[in-house]
C-alpha cells in the first residue's frame, strides 16, 4: 500500500507600492492596493476557487478516502478578507468535510526563525490563533516559510509543542537516503521530519506543461505508475507544492485540473494506493533514523538553501535593519505599526532583491513588481526608513548621528552632550533676552506657568 | 585575413567613445590573428609639422606606420608581446575631418579657424596611451585632385577619394568603415577593389540630432548601409533604428556589443577625495543627447533631502552654459559643480572620487563610460535608452525622463551601505568579462561569412 500525502502551500505577499525617498516621513501607507487586489482576484478566479471546488467535490464523493493538507499564511488570509472573502468561505467548506489538515507556520511568511527566536514564536502563535478562529482546528504539524529547516530550527519547533515538521528532501540533506520515510530531528528525537519528494512533486509543479520535457504530455496513468514505482517498503510519498500550480503556474488550459481529478480517482480506485495526512503518517509510522541538517535548507532554487533571501549584501542589510527595531515595535505596542512590521517581514521582499534572479529568472520573476533587485532594495529600504521614523516618534526615541541616545557611550556621548548644549544655547538665545525667563520665574502666576510648559513641550518634538 | 579599416579617430586623439572603441576592437582583432590596416584622417595640428606639409590644392600627405599593441604600459627592450600578430598598419590621412561636428558646426568652425589660421582643437600628445609606435615610415604623398574647403561634405568626399587610392595600393579581404564620415570612403574602396564592405554603426543621425536630423547625413548613412554587405550595430537599440528608420534588411544587420579594456590594476595611485560628502558624477558631452538636464533635476531633488552629497557635471558641450544658468536658477550651485572637459588622468581621478556615476542619456547607441566607472568600482545609474543597458545586470536602470526614479536611485546609493558593496562584488567582475577579444571574435566570424568560401579558412 502506498499512501500519497498531498500538501498545498498558499501565500501572496502584500506587495509594496513605489515609494521614493522623498515620501519618507510623509507617506505612511506602503502597499500597492491595486496590484494586490488585481493579483488576488486573478489567482482566486483561476486557481483558488476552481481548485477548491474540485477538491470539495472529490472530498465529499470519496468520503474519507481522499484527504489533503493545506497551509495558508496569515498575510494571505488577511488579503482574502480584504479582496476575496469568498475564498475563505470556500476553505471553511473544505475544513468542514473533516478530511483536510491545516498546518502551522509563521503569520508573515517570514524568515523570523533566522533573525529572532522570540519573534518567530510570536508569529507562529498569531498564525495558530488565526487558523483556529477561521477553521476551528488546531494544527499539530509545522511547516516553515519556504520549507526552511535545520537541526536547531527543528529543535525550536519541537519546544513549541509540534510533533512533526516538513522539510525539503534535498540531495545534500538526504544523500543516499529516500524521502519516502519518516525521520527524526537529530537534536530532539521527539520531532519527526517529513520530507518532500522533490522529483515527483516538481514533475507536476514545474514540468507539467513544459512541452520540451521528454515526458510531456504527463497523463495521470503514467504518473500513478511512477508513484507506485518506489521500493515496496516505502509506503508513503510526500507531494508538496504551491497551490498556485493549479491554474496559475500551470495554466488552466494545460489541463492541470483534469489531471488532478483523474489522478485522485485513479489513486482511490487502485487497491495499492491511497491518501494520507502528515499527522496520520506521524501517528502510524516509526521514524527510520535521524536526519542531520546543520545549515538551513529550503525548497528554493538549485541550491535548496536560504541564499535566495539572504544571499547578498542588500538582503542582509534589509533583513538586519528590520530585525534591529523589534524592541521598538514591542515598546510602541501600536496595532498599525505591528501590522506593518508583520507585512514588511514577508520573505518575498527579500526574494525580490536576489541577484540570483539573473540566473533563475523564470521563477523569481513570478509576480515580481520590480525591474531589478536594486530597484527592490531601494524601494524597501525607503519604506523601512519611514517605518523606523514612525517607531522613533511613537516611542519618543532620540537618535544622535544614527545611534539611539540610550546606547551612547564614551566619545560619542560627550559629543552628543556638547552638541545638545550648543543647540540649547542657540534656542535660548532665540527665545529672547534672559529677562523674559526671569519674568516668568518671578511672576509665578498660573497663566505664565502654562505658557512655559507649553513651549517646552513643543521643543521636544 | 586582412581588413582595411576606416576610422576617424584613434587614441590619444579622441573626442568621444569611438576612438577608444576602435582601439579596443583593432587590438582584439589583432589578438584573433586578423591583420588590420587602419586609416584615419587627422587634423593638421596633430601632424608632425617637420614631415608633413600643409595641403596644397592637389596633394594629401599620407603617413604609414606599424603600430604595435602591448599590454604593458612601458614597452622596454625586452617586451614580450610585440609578436607579429599584435601589429597593425596605421595610416594617417591629412584631412581636417573632425568627429562630432554637424556640417553646420563644421562650417562655422572651419571659418573661424581658417581665418585665424589655426586648425587644431586638441593638444598633440606624443606616443599612445598604451602601446608604442615602433616603426614610422613616410611613404610620401598621394596625388589626388580634391580640394579642401570649409565644407564638411567636401571633406568627406575628399577622404573617400584618398581612400580609393589607398584601396588601390593595399591588398586586403574586407573593408570595415566606422560611422557615416567614413562610409563614402568605404564605398569608394569597395568600388575600387570589389571586396565586401562592413559598415559599423556606433551612432546614427537620430542619436545625434533627434528628429531634427540632417538629411544629407541621413542619406550618406542610408547609402552606406545599403551598399554594405554587413551592418554591425553596437546594440539592439541601434539595430532597430537601422532597420526601422533606414529600412535596412534585418538579415544583414547584426549587433556586436562594445567591450572595455581591462583596468589598470595596480599602477594608478589612489586619488584622495577632499570633500566629506558623497560625490555623484555626470561625465560626458553636455549636449541634448546626453540628457544633462535630467541629471540636474534629479540632483535638485536629492539636495532637498540630503546634505551629505555633492554633484559634479564633467564635460563640455553646447548646453554647458545653459546648464550653469539652470543650476543657478535652482539655487544649487553650492553643491553642484562643473569641471569642463576632462581627459586622461583627470577622468580616472574623477572616477576615483565618485560614489555614484549617472548616465541619463536620451539616446545612447552604446555608452562605454559606465563600464569605465564600474571598472573603478563606482556604482552606475544608466538610462534604459542606452545600448549598454541591454548587457549590464549590475547597474540601476531608469528611464531618462524619470527624474524621480533617478533621484531615488542616487539617494539609495549614497544612503544604504550595502549597495556600493554589491557593485564592488559583482559590477567589476561583470565589466571585466566584457572583453574586446570576445567582441573581435564575433566580428571575425562575421567577416568569414562574407568571404568567398575558398577564402574562409584564412
Amino acid at each position: 500500500m502506498k499512501n500519497i500525502c498531498l500538501y498545498f502551500q498558499l501565500h501572496q505577499p502584500f506587495r509594496l507600492k513605489r515609494y521614493r525617498f522623498f515620501d519618507v516621513g510623509k507617506d505612511h501607507y506602503y502597499y500597492d492596493d491595486y496590484l494586490n487586489k488585481l493579483i488576488m482576484k486573478k489567482v482566486a478566479q483561476r486557481c483558488y476557487i476552481p481548485t477548491n471546488e474540485l477538491l470539495y467535490s472529490l472530498l465529499t464523493e470519496f468520503n474519507g478516502q481522499f484527504k489533503v493538507t493545506f497551509s495558508l499564511t496569515g498575510i494571505l488570509l488577511d488579503q482574502f478578507e480584504l479582496y476575496a472573502p469568498e475564498v475563505i468561505e470556500s476553505f471553511k467548506k473544505l475544513a468542514a468535510t473533516g478530511h483536510v489538515e491545516f498546518l502551522s507556520e509563521t503569520y508573515s511568511h517570514s524568515l523570523a526563525v533566522l533573525g529572532s527566536p522570540d519573534e518567530f514564536k510570536h508569529q507562529v502563535t498569531l498564525h495558530k490563533e488565526k487558523i483556529q478562529s477561521l477553521f476551528g482546528v488546531t494544527p499539530s504539524v509545522f511547516r516553515n516559510t519556504e520549507l526552511v529547516y535545520s537541526d536547531t530550527i527543528g529543535e525550536q519547533v519541537s519546544k513549541m509543542g509540534y510533533k512533526a515538521m516538513l522539510a525539503e528532501g534535498a540531495k545534500h540533506v538526504l544523500g543516499w537516503k529516500s524521502p519516502n520515510f519518516l525521520y527524526y530531528n537529530v537534536l530532539d528525537p521527539k520531532l519527526k521530519v517529513l520530507l518532500r519528494n522533490y522529483k515527483l512533486s516538481d514533475d507536476i509543479a514545474f514540468r507539467f506543461s513544459n512541452h520540451s520535457w521528454s515526458e510531456w504530455p504527463l497523463k495521470s496513468e503514467k504518473y500513478l505508475h511512477w508513484l507506485k514505482g518506489s521500493p515496496a517498503n516505502e509506503d508513503f510519498v510526500n507531494l508538496f507544492m504551491d497551490y498556485e500550480t493549479f491554474g496559475e503556474h500551470q495554466p488552466v488550459e494545460s489541463g492541470i485540473h483534469q489531471f488532478l481529478e483523474n489522478l485522485v480517482r485513479l489513486i482511490i480506485k487502485d487497491p495499492e494506493t491511497g491518501f494520507t495526512l502528515p499527522s496520520e503518517i506521524v501517528e502510524s509510522h516509526q521514524s527510520v533514523g535521524p536526519l542531520s541538517v546543520p545549515y538551513p535548507s529550503s525548497w528554493a532554487d538549485e541550491e535548496r538553501d536560504v541564499s535566495a533571501w539572504l544571499g547578498n549584501e542588500m538582503q542582509k542589510e534589509a533583513f538586519n535593519k528590520l530585525n534591529s527595531v523589534r524592541h521598538l515595535v514591542l515598546q510602541a505596542n501600536d496595532p498599525e505599526l505591528s501590522k506593518d512590521w508583520g507585512y514588511l517581514q514577508a520573505s518575498d521582499h527579500l526574494y525580490y532583491m536576489s541577484t540570483k534572479f539573473f540566473a533563475d529568472q523564470a521563477v523569481h520573476n513570478y509576480f515580481n513588481p520590480y525591474n531589478s533587485p536594486y530597484d527592490a532594495f531601494i524601494n524597501f529600504m525607503n519604506i523601512v526608513s519611514d517605518f523606523i521614523i514612525r517607531l522613533e516618534k511613537k516611542t519618543k526615541r532620540v537618535v544622535y548621528k544614527g545611534i539611539p541616545i540610550e546606547e551612547l557611550s564614551g566619545e560619542p556621548l560627550n559629543d552628543a552632550i556638547e552638541d545638545y548644549e550648543g543647540i540649547l544655547k542657540i534656542l535660548r538665545q532665540k527665545r529672547g533676552p534672559a529677562i523674559k525667563i526671569a519674568d516668568s520665574k518671578i511672576v509665578k502666576s498660573a497663566g505664565a506657568k502654562a505658557t512655559v510648559s507649553k513651549s517646552t513641550k513643543k521643543k521636544n518634538f | 585575413m586582412r581588413v582595411l579599416m576606416f576610422g576617424w579617430e584613434f587614441p590619444p586623439h579622441i573626442s568621444g567613445g569611438l576612438g577608444t572603441a576602435c582601439y579596443g576592437m583593432t587590438r582584439g582583432l589583432a589578438f584573433c590573428g586578423v591583420e588590420v590596416i587602419f586609416v584615419v584622417p587627422k587634423s593638421y595640428g596633430d601632424e608632425d609639422q617637420s614631415s608633413v606639409k600643409l595641403v596644397g590644392a592637389s596633394q594629401v600627405p599620407i603617413k604609414r606606420r606599424t603600430y604595435s599593441f602591448s599590454q604593458e604600459k612601458q614597452v622596454g627592450s625586452k617586451s614580450v608581446s610585440t609578436s607579429h600578430a599584435l601589429e597593425m598598419t596605421y595610416i594617417e590621412v591629412g584631412s581636417k575631418l573632425l568627429p562630432y561636428l554637424s556640417p553646420e558646426e563644421f562650417q562655422k568652425y572651419s571659418h573661424e579657424h581658417l581665418q585665424r589660421n589655426e586648425v587644431s582643437i586638441q593638444e598633440f600628445d606624443n606616443g599612445f596611451a598604451s602601446g608604442t609606435s615602433v616603426l614610422t615610415e613616410e611613404v610620401g604623398t598621394l596625388d589626388f585632385t580634391g580640394k579642401y574647403g570649409p565644407d564638411l561634405m567636401q571633406e568627406v568626399s575628399n577622404y573617400a577619394l584618398v581612400s580609393s587610392e589607398i584601396a588601390h595600393e593595399q591588398t586586403f579581404d574586407i573593408i570595415h568603415a566606422h560611422d557615416w564620415l567614413t562610409y563614402p570612403a568605404g564605398i569608394a574602396a569597395k568600388r575600387m577593389s570589389g571586396k565586401p564592405l562592413v559598415v559599423h554603426v556606433h551612432a546614427t543621425e537620430f542619436d545625434r540630432s533627434g528628429e531634427n536630423y540632417n538629411t544629407i547625413v541621413f542619406d550618406i548613412e542610408k547609402t552606406g548601409m545599403e551598399e554594405a554587405d554587413l551592418v554591425i550595430t553596437v546594440s539592439n537599440l541601434t539595430r532597430n533604428i537601422v532597420i526601422n528608420r533606414y529600412g535596412i534588411n534585418p538579415d544583414k544587420v547584426v549587433t556586436v556589443y562594445n567591450a572595455v579594456e581591462p583596468g589598470t590594476e595596480s599602477g594608478a595611485e589612489i586619488f584622495e577625495k577632499s570633500v566629506d560628502e558623497k560625490v555623484v558624477t555626470f561625465l560626458g558631452r553636455i549636449t541634448y543627447q546626453k540628457g544633462p538636464e535630467y541629471f540636474m533635476e534629479a540632483a535638485n531633488k536629492v539636495l532637498k533631502h540630503s546634505n551629505n552629497v555633492r554633484f559634479v557635471m564633467a564635460g563640455s558641450g553646447d548646453l554647458l552654459r545653459r546648464m550653469i544658468r539652470y543650476a543657478a536658477k535652482l539655487g544649487i550651485t553650492e553643491k553642484f559643480h562643473f569641471t569642463d572637459f576632462l581627459k586622461g588622468r583627470d577622468v580616472d581621478n574623477m572616477f576615483a572620487i565618485s560614489d555614484v556615476y549617472v548616465m541619463p542619456s536620451v539616446s545612447e547607441p552604446f555608452g562605454i563610460s559606465p563600464l569605465e566607472a564600474m571598472r573603478s568600482n563606482v556604482p552606475v545609474i544608466i538610462s534604459k535608452q542606452s545600448g549598454v543597458s541591454e548587457i549590464l545586470k549590475h547597474a540601476i536602470k531608469v528611464d531618462f525622463w524619470d527624474v524621480d526614479a533617478m533621484a531615488d536611485a542616487i539617494y539609495g546609493l549614497i544612503t544604504y551601505e550595502s549597495l556600493p558593496l554589491m557593485f564592488q562584488h559583482y559590477g567589476r567582475d561583470e565589466v571585466n568579462n566584457l572583453r574586446w577579444e570576445n567582441a573581435a571574435l564575433i566580428i571575425k566570424t562575421q567577416y568569414a561569412n562574407l568571404l568567398p568560401s575558398r577564402n574562409k579558412s584564412l
